[in-house]
């Protein structure tokens, strides 16, 4: 007989090896669930007030919300203001939050709250589709314009980009010994980000104020900070036009950008904005819970079902580690279970009870089924009636212990219902017979094998990090699959074979048994 | 001990490790993997992966698996198996069971799909109404009739599967083995690899294993040479003996005789089943000579043990052999009578 080729065997193995472990890697890189559990992340929780003073007419207050910052990703918002419509629209690609009320009079106050992680930001953001224009300026007359020009020379001079233009412009506006032409525009236009806006769109290259939030633990009531992005010819490049620092700042939230104003209130009058924000942690795991819902990898996330069946799924996913347990001992050590994968059910038994619990109430339940069974076989009972019995004697036993240790005051206790009853009327048919056969030694092997890969599987089992990247990644079952499959092909000796055939080379040489000279012609063989 | 006592000011340590002593002894209980490949040990691995999943088709399980099967079989191909006196399908007819044994004299009776000697109950003869075990004592025709009844709600067979239940002549013990048997009939197993019987082992009861032939019940095993016939090394419990513990005979006197039928009646379970590694378990009968008793499709290792060597160059010899290089069983047992001598392969 042919050995077929081992090949696509192995093919097959590697394949589910990469399949499990690149998902999960891809998983893990793109949601970022963490690999260890418990991992937490830090999160700015930020608070916006809009307080105003309503004028009785019907009122629309509209805020300009933070769409997608450099270096920070929104994973939840709310609004609170009792009575008011509240909605989220966008309009020519401004994210702005819309709170409407049909009447109101008098102070006003409206919050949004928004929670931002922090994430490596990319490059300056994606490039536009469609370079923007810049605006025409007009200038507060001749002189004006004048200045502006004279300012713009010296700098267009000095620079050969739009960034190094801005850069120029700020140092002209910030010197310590400002020029006639500089201290002329800076006295009609005293916000300096206005006045740099203005300049560089003279220059012809686009330029847009935007507003930007500085993120400063457990502060409150702060506000905006008005800086200016330049169209470098690909993105919009973020300038501080009072330090002249490039890009976006590390504790910066660019929270508005644009032209529009931040908040308008139609309906009602001295109306503002505030800030407050806080720094906290939360779990990384409720994190990707509330993001990613789209995300064709959150296909494989159990996160998102109910929780019923979620801790359903968090125990029927350990089972391949338990497998794997059973069949490493088997095959590779050689252990003698009882049952093949009776040690498994067990091991998820002491998973709900505690191991110590588990462990005296099921050799005190099997010791006590063992001691009703030698009865039973005295009774002459049909094999199916045998075992049916032992299925309601095991219930009466498991229920007795229960109540026993509830009334001890162990509310664990209880928890010895989640053992499987039927395997165990079944185990204990088996060691009975076992017992009957080949008397006590074999049953303590046996039952012993089983407790033990039980409580190894167990030990696997209960360790949180296998729990977490179980349930997390169930992708890795994979990989135990292909281990698994892989032991499956192992033909070398079992750990127990060492022992076994010990004998052998022992007796090599002893042993021998040395036919006499006269029996040779004896038998009739050839 | 000639060693000088150590330091005193430690005893309670000195009970609390394991003496030196004591983790040489434990760990020259156990042997090198290199060391039993060497000696071409067969592993339970390696024979399940390479020889029982490679050449026994799964389809053909039933044969052996069912010793009513495997009794028709061998009645079909004239392989001499001990007279089938009836059956037992169901478990109405234990009621009357009675009549039916009340007409034998020895029988024995046997689960078709019990496995490893399961559930098999040999009655010798009958002392007023009550019948006599292999090991002398009596039972009670209710005792039987529970028996049946629990190898027929599948108590013995493998996964609990309802089962029937087969009664048959009783082995009559050939004179030859007296002395070397204690209560219980000695068996002859022959592995067959591919129709070419590859090792033997005379498995012989004593009083540990209850009249049982089986080896880690206690049973002795004698390793028989494929090429004579006559033994070549006995084991009890893995341990090498020289005379049987019970009956004290000498067991370097063993010499099967006719053994060549033996090896054919062996090697003829090959065409009769299509099983390409089996056990053959044959019992010698006073009047009938040499009988199959039943067959197994995964046999155990321990006759590597008995004989001392491993299976794995014979076996890994036989499938080197050119497909159809001997045609018929007289054939076969020839080449390994040539092949498979004690001191050769």
């Amino acid at each position: 007989m042919k050995k077929p080729s081992r090949a696509p065997f192995y093919t097959v193995i590697g394949l589910l090896v990469i399949v499990g472990l690149t998902t999960a890697w891809m998983r893990h890189s793109q949601m970022e669930i963490p690999f260890i559990p418990g991992v937490q992340k830090p999160v700015w929780l930020i608070e916006a007030r809009i307080d105003f003073d309503a004028t009785g007419e019907p009122v629309t207050a509209r805020l300009g919300l933070p769409d997608q910052p450099p270096g920070y990703r929104s994973f939840s918002e709310q609004a609170a203001a009792p009575g008011y419509g509240y909605s989220v629209v966008s309009e020519s690609g401004v994210r702005r939050g819309e709170w409407s009320k049909r009447e109101a009079l008098g102070p006003q106050t409206i919050y949004y709250k928004t929670q931002f992680i922090e994430v490596e930001s990319g490059a300056e953001g994606a490039s536009l589709p469609q370079a923007p224009e810049a605006v025409h300026v007009d200038w507060d007359g001749p002189s004006q314009e004048t200045a502006a020009l004279q300012v713009l020379d010296t700098a267009w001079a000095k620079s050969s980009s739009p960034q190094s233009l801005a850069r120029e412009l700020i140092k002209l506006l910030n010197s310590d010994t400002l020029d006639q032409n500089s201290a002329l525009l800076l006295s009609a236009q005293t916000d300096k980000s206005a006045l740099l806006e203005k300049l560089i769109n003279q220059a012809g290259i686009a330029a847009r104020p935007a507003l930007g939030l500085y993120l400063e633990d457990a502060r409150r009531h702060q506000n905006l900070t008005r800086l200016v992005q330049v169209y470098d010819g690909d993105h919009w490049v973020l300038f501080n036009p009072y330090t002249g620092e490039q890009g976006v700042p590390e504790n910066l939230l660019l929270w508005h950008t644009g032209g529009e104003s931040i908040l308008d209130v139609a309906g009602g009058n001295r109306s503002r904005v505030s800030f407050s924000m806080i720094h906290q942690t939360v779990p990384a795991l409720d994190l990707i819970k509330a993001q990613y819902k789209d995300s064709i990898f959150s296909v494989l996330s159990i996160q998102h079902l109910p929780i019923e069946e979620q801790s359903m799924f968090k125990l029927l996913l350990l089972l391949p580690i338990g497998a794997l347990v059973v069949v490493f001992m088997r095959i590779i050590i050689g252990l003698k279970t009882s049952g093949t994968f009776m040690p498994i059910l067990i091991a998820m038994a002491f998973l709900q009870t505690s191991l110590v619990l588990g462990v005296v109430s099921f050799v005190s339940v099997v010791a006590m089924g063992l001691v009703l069974r030698t009865y039973l076989s005295r009774l002459n009972l049909l094999l199916i009636s045998r075992i049916a019995t032992l299925v309601v004697l095991v219930i009466f036993i498991i229920s007795a212990l229960s109540l026993i240790g509830y009334q001890m005051g162990f509310n664990t206790g209880m928890t010895i219902t989640f053992f499987p009853m039927i395997i165990i009327a079944w185990t204990i048919e088996r060691m009975s017979i076992l017992w009957e056969e080949e008397g006590p030694k074999e049953v303590m092997v046996q039952g012993g094998g089983s407790l033990l890969v039980a409580v190894l599987a167990y030990t696997l089992m209960q360790f949180s990090l296998v729990g977490h990247l179980t349930f997390n990644f169930p992708e890795l079952n994979l990989v135990a699959l292909a281990l698994i499959m892989l032991m499956g092909q192992y033909t070398g000796y079992k750990l127990s074979e060492l022992r076994r055939f010990r004998a052998m080379v022992d007796n090599a040489e002893v042993g021998k048994l040395d036919a006499k000279p006269e029996d040779a012609g004896k038998g009739t063989g050839v | 001990m000639s060693q000088t006592s150590p330091a005193p000011t430690k005893p309670a340590a000195s009970t609390l490790v394991a003496s030196p002593a004591g983790v040489k002894r434990w760990w020259n209980s156990w042997v090198s993997p290199w060391n039993l490949k060497r000696m071409g040990i067969l592993g339970m691995n390696c024979r399940n992966h390479d020889f029982i999943a490679a050449y026994n088709p799964r389809s053909l399980f039933p044969l052996v698996d069912n010793k009513l099967k495997t009794k028709l079989l061998a009645e079909e191909f004239e392989v001499a198996t001990p007279k089938l006196f009836f059956v037992v399908n169901v478990q109405h007819e234990i009621a009357h069971i009675e009549d039916k044994l009340m007409a034998l004299d020895g029988f024995a009776v046997k689960p078709a799909k019990g496995s490893g000697g399961k559930g098999i109950l040999v009655i010798i003869g009958r002392r007023g109404d009550k019948f006599i075990k292999a090991s002398g004592a009596e039972i009670s025709i209710e005792d039987i009739r529970r028996h049946m009844s629990n190898a027929l709600a599948g108590l013995y067979s493998l996964g609990g599967k309802p089962d029937v239940v087969i009664v048959e002549d009783l082995i009559q013990f050939d004179d030859y083995f007296k002395d070397y048997s204690y209560e219980g009939v000695p068996d002859i197993r022959i592995i067959i690899f591919k129709g070419y019987p590859v090792m033997a082992m005379l498995r012989l009861a004593t009083h540990k294993s209850d009249g049982k032939a089986n080896l880690h019940q206690g049973a002795v095993g004698v390793g028989l040479d494929i090429a004579t016939g006559r033994a070549l090394k006995a084991v009890q419990h893995s341990k090498p003996v020289t005379h049987h513990p019970d009956t004290k005979r000498a067991l370097n006197e063993i010499q099967i005789a006719d053994w060549r039928n033996w090896l054919l009646l062996a090697s003829k379970c090959y065409e009769m089943t299509g099983l390409g590694y089996i056990g053959t378990d044959l019992v010698l009968d006073k009047e009938r000579g040499a009988q199959l008793l039943e067959l197994n499709a995964r046999p155990g290792l321990a006759i590597q043990v008995a004989n001392g060597r491993g299976l794995l160059p014979r076996l890994r010899h036989v499938e080197s052999l050119k497909e159809r290089m001997h045609r018929t069983a007289e054939q076969r047992v020839d080449y390994v009578m040539k092949t498979f001598t004690a001191d050769g392969l």
